[in-house]
């Protein structure tokens, strides 16, 4: 035993003096640690994507990423199970009691954001541009079973039957569509074709001349050629979703800011530290790479502020 | 005559619906097949499967994910095996026909009805919380091995009830006990029956999803599990993580993965049937 203890000591100075070494012949200091994180699929490609990056620097730090969900990540969370939660939605008040707890403090900070699309088939020619009110009209749980043909929605429409698609009610794209169309805790009407796999949506309306869906903005950057986006008036005249008018919030309501979380706990660790200024900094360049609508820049500095106050620094 | 002639009709109809039943779930799967092949089969190369997860789908690559589901597979097996050969022998030999081997056999039957997201719940809670292995390889592999072992036990029981009583009745005569018995001539007789359970049970764990992510599974690990308390990813959850890109280069990796998998699926398989034959030739009473 004592031997043992003898040869684990000799061992960890040796590493110690190791360390030590390496970090003064390079000015870059290598850290090493786990990272956990978890949350929604949504904001996945991008967290993938900055980890991914993140290894060329940091390459003795281990980042791994779950896709529990939102709320499968916070579960985890506020157990102190993850250091960063990915969000598609900000923390609910009992999911954040449920920090306040066990004595967890976390910051916010927005990484991205998400635009939604909604979209028609390229034959359909009719169709030029969508009022909130009229998506309200088509989408409400009232409308089942009532609202099925386009003239219902707006006068000199075809009398044609309206199909509609979008993802399942699982989705956190799902909350955030039907909150902002429908108001909060209403949903939508349940008989419209629902898949969790966008490619089916895409296909449904790629192939229907009277479809009528809406899914990531992401999805139809991709598909471009098989649909036709329609622009959606808040009030303030027609807006087609683009880089820009959803990250200056004139593409509304569709347009929403996603997140990731840091608690207190793992913002003490040096290399959670590390990752998030990392995350903040190559966001700009890598969010628009996975498809995503990167924040202006302006505003990666204001977050990146809020994190360094609530590290301490 | 005329209801000879109609007996035959009904009786060649009735072959001819036979074959169409047999072809029509070669049919599907052979167009399953060809699709997958023509979308993924040009993606594989050494670099798919040597690469980490990358957000670049030609980048990208599946090292990770088979490595991970290696591991899982063979702790699952080792966890699952003597647990459910030993079980099968009770309710078998020992077990009787009395009223506690019934609601033994009544349940393992129940279990093997149990939806697989349940196991995965039970394992989060038992394996990962209250036993403390954390998202771990170890925690998986309990998970799963709960999943797959009535299969075992049920393909263990069936095996042995096949070995002929007169082989035990001549081992008895000799003078061996009970256990003698088993050890020595029932279990090497039925060995290739169980295998074969064995190796069916372990495809089926290869291709679920549903458990190991509630226990913790990730998507993006950029390591191979190095001991059973590492955290790892899974074969299918990569495929249904690719599958939901809107980026068609994901859509490509995701069929080259899925044709990976089926391989894994189609080797384990010929194994199962290998090793029937080679313990059933090595019988000869």
């Amino acid at each position: 035993m004592k031997t043992f203890e003898k040869i684990f000591l000799g061992f960890a100075t040796l590493t110690l003096v190791a360390c030590g070494g390496q970090e003064k012949s390079s000015n870059q200091s290598h850290l090493s640690g786990n990272i956990k994180i978890d949350g929604s699929s949504t904001v996945y490609p991008i967290t993938e994507a900055v980890a991914e990056e993140f290894r060329n620097v940091q390459p003795n730090i281990n980042v791994t990423v779950g896709v529990s969900g939102t709320g499968g990540g916070f579960k985890k969370f506020m157990r102190g199970e993850i250091d960063i939660n990915d969000a598609s939605r900000s923390i609910k008040s009992k999911e954040a009691d449920a920090c306040a707890e066990i004595n967890m403090g976390f910051v916010e900070l927005s990484v991205a954001y998400d635009g939604l699309a909604v979209l028609v088939n390229p034959e359909n020619d009719w169709v030029d541009f969508f009022t909130v009110d009229e998506l309200q009209k088509i989408w409400n749980p009232e409308a089942q079973e009532t609202v099925m043909y386009w003239d219902q929605v707006r006068e000199g429409w075809p009398h044609e039957e309206l199909h509609l698609f979008g993802p399942g009610v699982a989705s956190g794209t799902y909350d955030y569509f039907a909150e902002a169309i429908c108001g909060k805790k209403v949903g939508t009407r349940g008989d419209y074709t629902a898949s969790e796999d966008d490619h089916v949506l895409v296909q449904g309306i790629a192939t229907d001349k009277n479809a009528l869906g809406f899914f990531g903005l992401a999805y139809y950057e991709e598909n471009k050629d098989k649909l036709r986006l329609v622009g959606v008036d808040n009030g303030d005249g027609t807006v087609l979703p683009s880089m820009e008018t959803v990250s200056n919030g004139t593409y509304a309501p569709l347009s929403r800011p996603i997140f990731i979380y840091v608690s207190s706990a793992a913002v003490a660790k040096k290399e959670v530290n590390e990752f998030v200024n990392f995350y903040l900094d190559s966001a700009p360049s890598l969010v628009s790479e996975v498809g995503y609508i990167p924040l202006q820049d302006n505003e990666y500095a204001i977050e990146k502020e809020k994190f360094n106050a609530f590290s301490g620094k | 005559m005329t209801n000879s002639r109609k007996n035959r009709l009904k009786d060649k109809g009735f072959e001819y619906l036979g074959v169409a039943c047999s072809l029509f779930g070669l049919v599907v799967l052979a167009i399953f097949i060809g699709d997958i092949l023509a979308d993924g089969l040009s993606r594989i190369d050494w670099d798919f499967l040597k690469s980490l997860p990358s957000r670049k789908p030609e980048k990208a690559g599946i090292f990770t994910a088979w490595t991970g589901s290696l591991w899982i597979l063979v702790f699952t097996t080792i966890i699952a095996f003597p647990l459910a050969v030993s079980a099968g022998i009770y309710l078998e030999e020992y077990g009787g026909n009395g009223r506690w081997s019934s609601l033994l056999e009544v349940n393992i039957s129940n279990l093997a009805g149990v939806p697989s997201i349940i196991y995965g719940l039970l394992g989060l809670e038992i394996f990962v919380r209250i036993f403390k292995m954390g998202n771990s390889v170890l925690a998986g592999a309990f998970a799963l091995a709960l999943l797959i072992l009535p299969i075992i036990i049920v393909a263990t029981r069936e095996a042995i009830r096949t070995v002929p009583p007169s082989i035990r009745a001549a081992s008895y005569a000799l003078g061996a006990t009970k256990w003698q018995t088993i050890w020595n001539q029932v279990l090497p007789a039925s060995m290739g029956g169980i295998f074969t359970g064995v190796i069916l049970a372990i495809s089926r764990a290869v291709g679920e999803t549903a458990p190991l992510i509630i226990v913790g599974a990730l998507a993006y690990v950029p390591f191979a599990p190095s001991s059973p308390m590492d955290e790892f990813t899974v074969m299918p959850i990569q495929i249904f993580n690719w599958v939901s890109r809107p980026q068609h280069g994901f859509t490509v990796n995701a069929a080259a993965a899925i044709i990976i998998l089926l391989l894994i699926t189609f080797v384990m398989n010929g194994i199962a049937v290998y090793l029937r034959n080679k313990w059933q030739k090595k019988i000869n009473w």
